[in-house]
């Protein structure tokens, strides 16, 4: 019996060889991260501040009971701050660092969609050489006529320290014209 | 369907850690003139019951080396071979190597240790030699061989559970000549045939001189869902065998009480069970009970205020009604916190239990007679704490041993007895828990106390200072009173360092001491460190906690107190001291009102024993704060210990007030520590 249900399993999974990815919207383009990943969503709260944090450390808020750091992707990725307001979205996420669970929230934009991507329409970002690091992105999607790029969550909150954020936003808008070029062609 | 066993195994390894410690406390406690039976009995059990777990999980190397243990302590329990202190003195080393062992499977790395093969091979040629029998009469009726038959039939589930048989007829083929024939056993049809089940019978004919009791070894682990019979075939064995089946039979604790006092017989026990409880964080059923019962109080005041709540009008009786329930809902929350927080708290004969040992190791070493009182053992701490008070109290115990307590001609000249006393006891007063670390020693030397702080500059040449400020003296850095350094303490790591750990803990220490009386340290902390008395303050726009513990003082300083040592370092002067200043929002780089000293306020605080001033805004309310982890979802931040919600929800962070120093920058002592 357990074996008939196995099959049945095995079936759906390689009929549906795909992972839904939360979309969000940053500047002029469109990010999508796991959404298993994603704990909930929430709008801006006012923060505890850090002393002496990077500036795209936000600060700390009190998730019923837990403390959780929130840190803006806009900065982190060297694009100007925006000014926070009722429509500022904070994504919390749960991310696996070293082994450990730890629930960030990431301010972006706005919230787009929930997209179901194919494994076999993911293609790995264009190689940018060997000085660039990439790791954080887990690969470009067409959908629907438009780029999105999704990240890996774990990697990008994980390597907190590795990345310049000036470097982030060069690596990103490389990525959208070199791709667009990519798709087009 | 295949069984991972390596689930199982962070049980083993604990319940054989927690084996190995009352081995050893019983090991430590035995009279080895006359050995409690029931205490040789826990050994032989803790040393079986590894040797049983690490052969299922296939721990090879502790099996075998437990099995040899096994053995000795089986000739001891049968009164076979007498308990001598050299046994004592291999079974203790033999604890030492298991744990030793047990930590590198745990960690799964290669263990090698030639402690092992000597040890190893000290048990065999123990083992090998003509024991010294106590009954000359009953063994030598059990070196007649008697023939037993065994019939086993085997639980269906008993592979399932990883009990293999051909395992346990090599156990008993190492007893004697063991003849295996398989039964005929019908199985099951078709339709009831489990596949993986075990269907088989044998008849087994072992010829042995063991004891029915080590047979019924074999089995021990599968004789609840096995069908075993044992026979005697011949009529010899059969009379052998009735004494000790009667004994078998027999409660071990009516055996006991004929021997031995009814009281030293109890106590024993009881100290056993108590170890095993607090081996762990298991908690007492009690404990969760009265959880359960709080949860349930509060869910029927919920009930009945959320029955009110549907009311469409509230009139004045209903207020009254919600006004008790909120009442009700406020102590049950109350309770609840407490109850919960028990749930975190262990006896302190956990941290305890490693003194016995500890003591008994470095009295031998330093040829001094020292007997160990604990008293207050139940006397119970938060987990925590208690993990972190152990270093310190290792340290003072070590601390006593070498310095404080006179070798035994000493003691005599002194017209005391030979035998020195240090006692460990434990008791609550208000919120805090005290530990003393007493001994009746030598007590400080204050007049060399004051000689080498005078050579070190730590007192003026010409100064007097009373009794009690040269006791404090011991507790600076780089202060040792040893003569010379020796392997147990006077290396430069010293009360400094017990000082400092205690004061992570929010606690302090007190010494008092009398020449040729002893000495007595008394260890203040709080119960749990998830709670704090904190004062909450204010830096711009940012509210901070301060841990009310180590606040002195909170003053206004007038300008002409201040003396500026360069841009950023400034002193102030209290009374006859001099203190630093630091600008809490330089350091955490904020906005603040007062950017001045004179304009601010100056908290006096504790930093490693020396006091230092913060410059803040305003202080705002005292409350009693839950500390939250900052680590658990961010990372350690330079000079806040954590973070905590205040009633408003909003988050505030708890200054961590040495690493706030050090970040500062104006305490460039030299650490003695490392």
């Amino acid at each position: 019996m357990t074996q008939f249900d196995d099959a049945i399993v095995h079936k759906n999974l390689s009929e549906n060889a795909s992972e839904q990815y939360l979309t969000f919207i940053m500047a002029t383009e469109e990010y999508g991260v796991d959404i298993l990943s994603v704990q909930e969503i929430r709008g801006w709260q006012a923060t505890t501040a850090i002393p002496n944090s990077p500036a795209h450390v936000k600060g700390v808020i009190n998730l019923r009971g837990t403390i959780v750091p929130i840190i803006d992707l806009r900065q982190r990725f060297g694009i100007s701050a925006l000014e926070y307001g009722s429509t500022t979205v904070v994504i919390v996420v749960k991310v696996n660092i070293a082994d450990e669970h730890k629930i960030i929230g990431i301010v972006v934009d706005a919230v787009s969609d929930v997209f179901s991507v194919n494994n076999n329409d993911l293609r790995d970002a264009p190689d940018f050489g060997e000085d660039t690091d990439l790791s954080f992105i887990k690969g470009l999607a067409n959908l629907e006529d438009k780029m999105v790029i999704l990240l890996d969550i774990n990697t990008l909150l994980g390597n907190e320290a590795h990345f310049e954020a000036k470097q982030l936003s060069n690596i990103i808008s490389n990525l959208d014209a070199e791709s667009t070029h990519a798709i087009s062609a | 369907m295949e069984i991972d066993l390596s689930q199982f195994s962070q049980v083993f390894f604990e319940e054989s850690l927690e084996g190995l410690e009352s081995m050893e406390s019983e090991l430590l406690k035995l009279d080895i003139s006359a050995p409690d039976p029931e205490a040789i009995n826990t050994i032989f059990r803790a040393a079986h019951s590894i040797k049983g777990g690490s052969a299922t999980f296939g721990f090879v190397q502790v099996a075998s080396y437990t099995h040899l243990l096994e053995t000795l302590l089986d000739e001891i329990r049968d009164g076979r071979r007498k308990m001598t202190n050299h046994h004592q003195d291999m079974l203790l080393l033999s604890v030492d190597l298991l744990r030793n062992m047990l930590d590198a499977l745990m960690r799964k790395i290669d263990f090698c240790d030639p402690l092992l093969e000597e040890l190893q091979q000290k048990f065999s040629t123990e083992l090998n030699q003509d024991s010294t029998p106590l009954l000359s009469t009953e063994v030598e009726q059990k070196d007649d061989s008697a023939v037993w038959q065994i019939t086993f039939k085997a639980g269906t589930d008993i592979l399932r559970f990883g009990n293999d048989p051909i395992l346990m007829f090599a156990e008993l083929r190492a007893l004697g000549q063991l003849d295996v024939v398989l039964l005929d056993t019908p199985v099951p049809d078709f339709t009831h045939y489990d596949p993986e089940g075990c269907y088989l019978s044998w008849q087994l004919t072992l010829a042995t001189a063991q004891p029915l009791s080590q047979i019924k070894q074999a089995f021990e682990w599968v004789e609840d869902e096995c069908e075993i019979t044992y026979e005697a075939l011949d009529q010899k064995s059969l009379e052998v065998t009735t004494p000790e089946l009667a004994i078998e039979v027999a409660p071990q604790l009516e055996n006991l009480t004929t021997d031995t006092p009814a009281t030293k017989a109890t106590k024993p026990a009881a100290i056993t069970q108590k170890n095993q409880e607090s081996g762990s964080i298991r908690v007492s059923i009690d404990k969760v009970d009265l959880l359960i019962n709080m949860v349930g109080e509060l869910v029927i005041t919920q009930a009945m205020l959320s029955q009110l709540g549907q009311q469409d009008e509230i009139d004045h009786e209903s207020l009254i009604l919600m006004k008790q329930g909120l009442e009700q809902l406020a102590t049950h929350t109350r309770d609840l916190q407490e109850s919960v927080m028990q749930i975190r708290m262990l006896p302190i004969s956990f941290a305890f239990n490693r003194f016995p040992r500890l003591v008994r190791d470095i009295g031998q070493q330093l040829n001094k007679k020292v007997e160990l009182v604990l008293k207050g053992e139940d006397t119970e701490l938060d987990k925590t704490v208690m993990e972190k008070i152990v270093d310190p109290m290792v340290h003072l115990v070590r601390n006593s041993l070498d310095h404080g307590l006179e070798t035994p001609e000493d003691r005599k000249a002194k017209g005391k007895r030979e035998t020195g006393t240090l006692t460990l006891n434990a008791y609550h007063q208000g919120g805090n828990i005290i530990i003393e670390i007493i001994d009746d020693g030598a007590g400080l030397d204050t007049a060399k106390i004051l000689k080498k702080a005078k050579e070190k500059g730590l007192v003026n040449p010409d100064e007097e200072p009373s009794e009690e400020a040269i006791h404090q003296l011991i507790f600076k850095p780089g202060f040792s009173t040893a003569d010379q350094v020796s392997d147990l303490s006077g290396r430069g790591v010293g009360m400094d360092v017990v000082l400092r750990n205690i004061h992570q803990l929010s606690g302090n220490i007190d010494l008092k001491s009398v020449k040729d009386k002893g000495s007595r340290f008394t260890i203040r902390l709080p119960l749990t460190l998830a709670i704090l008395d904190g004062q909450l303050v204010r830096v711009g726009s940012h509210t901070y906690v301060v841990p009310l513990v180590s606040i002195h003082e909170s003053l206004q300083v007038t300008p002409d107190r201040i003396n500026r040592l360069s841009e950023e370092h400034q002193v102030i002067r209290l009374r006859d001291e001099y203190l630093p200043v630091i600008k809490v929002f330089d350091q955490f780089n904020h906005r603040a009102d007062a950017n001045e000293i004179k304009d601010g306020l100056v908290m006096v605080v504790d930093a490693n024993n020396d006091k230092v001033g913060l410059l803040v805004d305003e202080l705002l309310s005292q409350q009693q704060v839950v500390i939250k982890s900052l680590e658990d979802n961010y990372s350690k931040v330079a000079g806040i210990s954590g973070a905590t919600i205040l009633g408003d929800g909003t988050v505030a962070l708890i200054i961590d007030i040495a690493g706030l120093v050090s970040l500062a920058g104006i305490n460039n002592k030299q650490d003695h520590a490392a």
